[in-house]
């Protein structure tokens, strides 16, 4: 449940800010990265022409057919929620239940450009409003610490995959760096993730890609970070070790000793030693651990 | 609310009062906000197409339906009395049999019965109780008296909406509820609870009760979740269980943990692959075997379908003073089963005007009610009945009782049943309201929500 809604957000972010920022300086707007983000090239063009903004807009938010959709997201929690209805309180399903109701009557029409910031506000505040309420009335059991591990482990992976995209997409002007479309880019990523002003108060005139990729991922202050998830991972994972009902349980720790040891490191040695390579190990290790998550405590093979 | 003779009846005057200062559009409104609620809320029942989960809510109608403290006492009266024959006759059969033995009842009726379970002769219950949940449908003839339509002792739905829809009606009128003396249906959970625990094996000190569920797909689950939550118990699925060294273990994040009574909202058919359905997902193999042995508990027990069949309803009267030795405070519908030659014959004679219902069915399935029905449909009945006749009853037309209700920007009557709900584990205890049915078709007597049924909250007064 919470990591498909915190996929919902994400969406909606990634949306948001590509609509608002990406496309002033290049006069045209390119949606064309938001696609390789998610590797949605293939089944995009699958059944749309062109990226244009209506399409790859359509396609990420009330495209059913998506996977990788708003729509499928929120419906997908909603389910979820539905499973594990007796133990969320009333609130968190009454929420999500209007809010799946208002995202699946969303039509072409409400995605006009004119109203699509408004709109992605709205599902950003519906997937905040859920977390806000989750985290103000869930009793505090297991249920609670799995839905953390379940929140922090999707934030790591987005922001990973995120930094990921824009490091390839900056890839052929990695010489101009401080270029202005290269300043819009960090600049348009940093407000994506809600991070713009974090950073400015850390880092009031520089923007590098070491900069922003560093406080972007290993800041332990900024909520979304990589660093953040990770120390968060842990603590959840601890304190849920210490119920007695788990005394027995014995759980592998090698994947969050790999992303712990990751997000101890400084950003310039990231840079240096290869982002693209840092990140593909970090998203491994996530994979890894939510793999050994089910099989430890959900029994799955 | 008005009783015989379009008098409204007198224990509902509080309520007409305060009921006469709100204007019609202020119902309409109040009516839609509930509607919107009810939706929201997700006290829906849910019907699945390919890639879709549709949430459907059950019509809700704002006017309570009111009953007298005495009417309801007579009420539970009658129903703790039926649910103490049917575990009575429910342990007879499934031990000496002194009821069919004696010829009081057909032996064939019970024995040849698809409900019947022959695995569980023998079986000692806890205190007796076969049917720890029944609801018993009633409804009120055009003398005012109550009579007994159907008893359902399989696993009777509904009793979420009862409680979900008083919690409602105290929402949206505030100002109708108050100081009424209205009897509080909330603590259903508490009630159910503790008779769970009371029919547990006798070797668990503190019984871990789970509500068994076949899953999201079902379209009671709401009800499900419902239930789990009053009770406070684990909500699980067959695949959650397991049964090791006839013992049945629920899968955690810790590894195993026993389990001591199942409310389970399986049918007996898919309850375990082993001894019943082998085709059944919903199951969980063994279960059967530790059942048995006495290590846990079911509610309801296995085989007490027998009890709800149509015909076997038919003697349940005689059932009660044959076993309680006294008079059934609630009658039946009269009722000409068509096995015995004078009810075929009757039935047959008197088609257009009686209702005729197949046995073992529930849910309104396959009744053809005489009057309402074409030509076509009752020669197509006739046929039916004529080919097999063990498999049919027949009963008259009841004029149902009928309660105002709201129908767009008028008052008008419309027909109600009532199902209270009666839980056993030692003893019993009936909740005080029950799921009011409505048929809000004009002149309808079909209150089933698959034809155009609602509900409305029940109010039991002090």
């Amino acid at each position: 449940m919470g990591r498909y809604m915190e996929r919902a957000e994400n969406l909606a972010r990634i949306v948001d800010v590509n609509e608002t920022f990406a496309r002033d300086e290049q006069g045209a707007n390119d949606w064309l990265p938001i696609l390789k983000l998610h590797r949605d090239e293939e089944a995009f063009f699958e059944r749309y022409k062109k990226a244009t903004s209506a399409n790859v807009v359509r396609f990420y938010i009330i495209d059913e057919e998506n996977p990788n959709s708003i729509i499928y997201s929120v419906r997908a929690a909603r389910e979820n929620a539905r499973s594990i209805r007796h133990v969320i309180s009333l609130e968190t399903w009454a929420q999500l239940n209007v809010f799946y109701n208002w995202v699946a009557s969303l039509t072409a029409r409400n995605l006009r450009l004119s109203e699509l910031s408004r709109l992605c506000g709205r599902i950003k505040e519906g997937v905040q409003l859920h977390s806000g309420i989750v985290t103000g009335t869930l009793y505090r059991d297991q249920v609670w610490s799995f839905y953390r591990l379940g929140v922090f482990t999707e934030l790591a992976d987005q922001i990973t995959r995120l930094v990921d995209i824009k490091y390839h997409a900056l890839l052929p002007s990695w010489q101009d760096v401080g270029s202005p479309v290269d300043i819009a880019q960090w600049n348009a990523l940093l407000r994506s993730v809600s991070a713009y002003h974090g950073y400015r108060r850390v880092f009031p005139a520089r923007m590098t890609p070491t900069t922003v990729a560093g406080f972007i991922l290993l800041s332990p202050r900024f909520p979304r970070s990589l660093s953040h998830c990770v120390s968060n991972i842990e603590a959840t994972l601890d304190e849920l070790l210490t119920n007695e009902d788990l005394q027995d349980v014995s759980f592998p720790r090698d994947s969050l000793e790999t992303l712990k040891e990751l997000t101890s490191r400084s950003p310039e040695s990231v840079i240096t030693a290869g982002l693209h390579e840092y990140l593909d190990e970090a998203q491994v290790a996530l994979l890894d651990f939510g793999a050994q998550v089910a099989a430890t405590f959900f029994h799955a093979d | 609310m008005f009783g015989g003779g379009a008098h409204p009846a007198a224990h509902t005057d509080s309520i007409r009062d305060r009921m006469r200062n709100m204007k019609i559009s202020t119902l309409q409104r109040r009516a839609q906000a509930s509607d919107r609620e009810l939706y929201n809320l997700g006290i829906t029942f849910t019907v699945y197409s390919d890639r879709d989960a549709i949430d459907r809510v059950l019509p809700f109608d704002v006017i309570p339906r009111v009953l007298s403290r005495d009417d309801w006492s007579h009420i539970e009266r009658g129903c703790v009395q039926r649910v103490a024959a049917l575990n009575r006759f429910l342990h007879d059969i499934y031990h000496e049999q002194h009821i069919l033995n004696d010829g009081t009842v057909p032996a064939e009726l019970v024995l040849r019965n698809a409900n019947f379970r022959p695995e569980m002769k023998g079986l000692d219950l806890p205190h007796g109780t076969y049917v720890s949940i029944c609801g018993i449908d009633l409804v009120r003839d055009g003398q005012g008296v109550f009579r007994v339509l159907e008893d359902n002792a399989r696993t009777p739905s509904g009793v979420s909406y009862v409680v979900e829809n008083r919690h409602l009606m105290m929402r949206a009128f505030p100002d109708l509820t108050g100081n009424v003396g209205l009897r509080q249906v909330s603590n259903y959970g508490m009630h159910l609870r503790a008779a769970l625990a009371e029919i547990a094996p006798s070797s668990a000190s503190d019984p871990n009760v789970v509500l068994m569920s076949p899953g999201v797909f079902n379209s009671a689950y709401f009800e499900h979740v419902f239930l789990a939550r009053e009770m406070g118990v684990p909500l699980v699925e067959g695949r959650d269980l397991v049964v090791e060294d006839d013992r049945v273990f629920m899968k955690t994040t810790g590894g195993l943990r026993r389990v001591d009574v199942i409310y389970r909202r399986v049918d007996d058919a898919f309850l375990d692959p082993e001894q019943f359905n082998p085709e059944s997902m919903l199951g969980v193999r063994g279960l059967f075997r530790a059942y048995r042995a006495g290590h846990v508990s079911l509610a309801n027990a296995v085989g007490t379908g027998v009890a709800d069949d149509k015909a076997v309803y038919a003697y349940m009267p005689r059932m009660v003073q044959y076993y309680l030795d006294e008079e059934p405070i609630l009658p039946n519908v009269d009722t000409h089963l068509c096995r015995e030659p004078e009810g075929l014959a009757y039935t047959l004679a008197h088609l257009s005007e009686l209702v005729v219902k197949p046995v073992g069915e529930s849910g309104g399935y396959g009744v053809v009610v005489g009057p309402k029905a074409t030509r076509a449909e009752l020669e197509e009945c006739r046929a039916r009945v004529e080919q097999n006749p063990a498999n049919y009853i027949s009963q008259p037309v009841i004029d149902l009782s009928v309660c105002p209700t709201l129908i767009d920007d008028s008052i008008e009557p419309r027909h109600v049943d009532l199902r209270p709900y009666i839980v056993t584990g030692k003893e019993s205890w009936v909740l005080p309201g029950g799921l009011t049915r409505v048929a809000l078709r004009k002149g309808s007597l079909v209150v089933n929500s698959s034809q155009g049924g609602g509900t409305k909250d029940t109010w039991v007064l002090e």
